[in-house]
């Protein structure tokens, strides 16, 4: 047996997850030693100090090409760009979640997720005014996990960062304040199919180690140049690879989880999910394909074709037919991947750089658009069946507006961030010989804008409803996330061209 | 001896487990299923080791192991919580999200 050799690390390199996974392992040691009422604050501090050093971090390290950890990780431009933006909807999540402001009656999270649902043991922890704060360092090990998830140059480091990045958002889903019972239903479906879809994943990963000897990414793809192994195991392999990544991003036939899964869970972490977990799958499932898999393109594109025209029709379809804001853009994030699998699809340089500024500008506006959620309420939680929604705009002019600007940006309308990434996507397509996609692809943003303009309409044109829902003042943190998602919604639809660069320049991936 | 006796093996396996995640009501035997379809992953992944004889393999297969305990844990309290809310783990019960 050979000697070992311990790996190089380039620490400097991964910086950006150090942070993270220093603010998630200090945010257990302030729940465990903290007095209780210091920890609230603490947290918050330590979560947004760790994630606001990702982000520097990540600028710092802007222009870096290395592969380290023994070939385990890869920090090159589409990583970076990746950390970046999850860095940034990891601020705005935080925000959203640690707005326990009066108007909002006590936060969006359970008193103690351990008390049973209409227990006295529960009325006892709500009147006693108790807060749990496990929520800050969950939230933290699923960042680090997502972190993680894009960089990942093999199979296994793939697999495990999954996990990081799954297994905390399994219990985020199950900690709502209110309407508890739908919320543990959620984490409880969310649970079985995730792992579910993660043993088929982890069988394409073995299923690939017995093809190639090997999981790393470059080293399958040099298996599959040579054409000298097993086939069947190849293409098993990697279908059962794909399910699992599609899954994560909520691609159809895969995508019944999405809609009462974003239901039940507490709308921070809705927000959050719908957001980071797209980017971070989304570049996991780029990085597979790009530099595993694309000399193979003509074998699974047609494949890819077919998953891409199913999601974007089921997306628009069912969300028409949504009588709850919620469910709607849940399925409006099925219809998004769809779009931003044109890109994927398109298997070349402009490809990928569309669907990375695609996933920034979509990501941050659903952050907006679910932090709006929050805001409208009934006495007993939030309102988000859609007929309470009549004569919203006339009401509350400021949120109706805000809320008509995330819509307007979803359905891709010009000057605002949603057109400038579609048609980033769209056109990378067409030159990638995509071009039928394309037009489904236009066809159903289309189908897609009704829906969201009725709701616009709703807003604006219908008389309000009689004892309607309040729109509550928002919090400081709240107000500061949505305010963040309107300025980049607004900047990129205007003045898109720097970031466009910054996505052009982060374009190869870099094995 | 022939190895791949073993890689039939792991996928009967495989196929037994996603199959009774698919029939199975109780959320606790769907979740064994899962773990069985887990282990049988790890079958593979320890015969392709010995077919190519490289360590690899093996290794994976420890991996799979501590994520799987790490699943456990999360899917039993989950599973719990719902228990002592409803007074039972039948995957049929919970049907307050749909359409």
């Amino acid at each position: 047996m050979s000697d070992f050799h311990s790996p190089s690390i380039a620490y400097t390199a991964l910086a950006p997850m150090l942070c993270i996974g220093a603010a998630a392992i200090v945010g257990v040691l302030i729940d465990a030693f903290v007095p209780r009422a210091l920890r609230w604050s603490a947290q918050i501090a330590a979560a947004l100090l760790g994630l606001v050093g990702a982000l520097i971090a990540v600028a710092v390290l802007a222009g870096t090409h290395t592969v380290t950890a023994d070939t385990a990780l890869s920090i090159d431009g589409p990583t970076l760009f990746l950390q970046g933006t999850i860095a940034v909807l990891g601020i705005g999540s935080v925000l959203l979640v640690a707005d326990r402001s009066p108007a909002l009656d006590g936060g969006a999270f359970a008193a103690q997720a351990a008390s049973t649902p209409g227990s006295a043991d529960e009325r006892a922890g709500i009147q006693a005014g108790r807060i749990q704060t496990e929520v800050f360092p969950l939230l933290m090990f699923a960042v680090l996990g997502m972190m993680i998830f894009p960089a990942s140059n093999d199979l296994l480091v793939l697999f495990v960062s999954l996990e990081v990045l799954s297994l905390p958002l399994y219990l985020l889903c199950g900690l709502a304040r209110r309407r508890r019972l739908l919320s543990q239903e959620a984490a409880v479906k969310y649970f079985l199919l995730g792992a579910f879809s993660s043993a088929f994943f982890l069988y394409g990963l073995a299923l690939l180690y017995g093809y190639a000897g090997t999981v790393s990414l470059s080293g399958i793809q040099a298996a599959t140049l040579t054409g000298q192994h097993n086939d069947t195991l190849l293409f098993l392999g990697l279908g059962l690879l794909s399910v699992g990544m599609l899954f994560k991003i909520g691609a159809a036939p895969f995508h019944n989880w999405v809609p009462d899964v974003y239901h039940g869970a507490p709308t921070p972490i809705t927000a959050f999910m719908a957001s980071a977990t797209k980017v971070a799958a989304f570049g996991a499932l780029l990085r597979v394909f790009y530099v595993s898999f694309a000399g193979l393109g003509w074998e699974w594109r047609p494949a890819a074709w077919g998953v891409a025209i199913l999601t974007m029709v089921v997306g628009s379809l069912f969300a028409v037919t949504q009588t709850d804001v919620k469910r709607m853009l849940a399925y409006s994030s099925v219809a998004h991947a769809g779009f931003i699998l044109v890109g994927v699809i398109a298997l070349n340089r402009s490809g990928l750089s569309g669907s990375l500024f695609y996933l920034l500008t979509y990501s941050l506006t659903t952050v907006g658009a679910f932090g709006v959620l929050t805001l409208v309420r009934d006495p007993d939680g939030e309102a988000t069946h859609l007929s309470r929604w009549a004569g919203l705009g006339r009401r509350s002019p400021v949120i109706g507006s805000v809320f008509a600007l995330f819509l307007l940006a979803l359905a891709g309308i010009p000057l605002t961030s949603g057109f400038t990434g579609k048609f980033a996507v769209f056109s990378a397509g067409v030159s990638g010989g995509a071009t039928p996609l394309v037009i489904v692809g236009v066809i159903t943003s289309a189908i897609a804008a009704f829906f969201y303009i009725r709701v616009i309409v709703m807003m604006f044109f219908a008389e309000p409803v009689a004892d309607g829902p309040i729109v509550a003042t928002p919090g400081g943190a709240t107000a500061a996330s949505i305010a963040m998602a309107v300025a980049v919604t607004i900047v990129l639809g205007v003045f898109p061209q720097p970031i466009l660069d910054m996505a052009n320049h982060a374009a190869p991936f870099y094995h | 001896m022939r190895v791949d006796y073993y890689l039939y093996l792991s996928a009967v396996l495989f196929t037994i487990g996603a199959v009774g995640v698919l029939v199975r009501r109780n959320a606790i035997v769907v979740f064994m299923c899962i773990e069985l379809m887990l282990n049988a992953v790890n079958l593979s992944l320890v015969t392709f080791a010995r077919m190519d004889g490289n360590l690899d393999g093996q290794i994976i297969a420890f991996f799979v192991m501590v994520v799987a305990a790490a699943e456990v844990v999360i899917g039993l309290a989950i599973i719990m919580s719902i228990f002592r809310s409803r007074r039972s783990a039948s995957v049929d019960n919970a049907n307050l999200l749909k359409y």
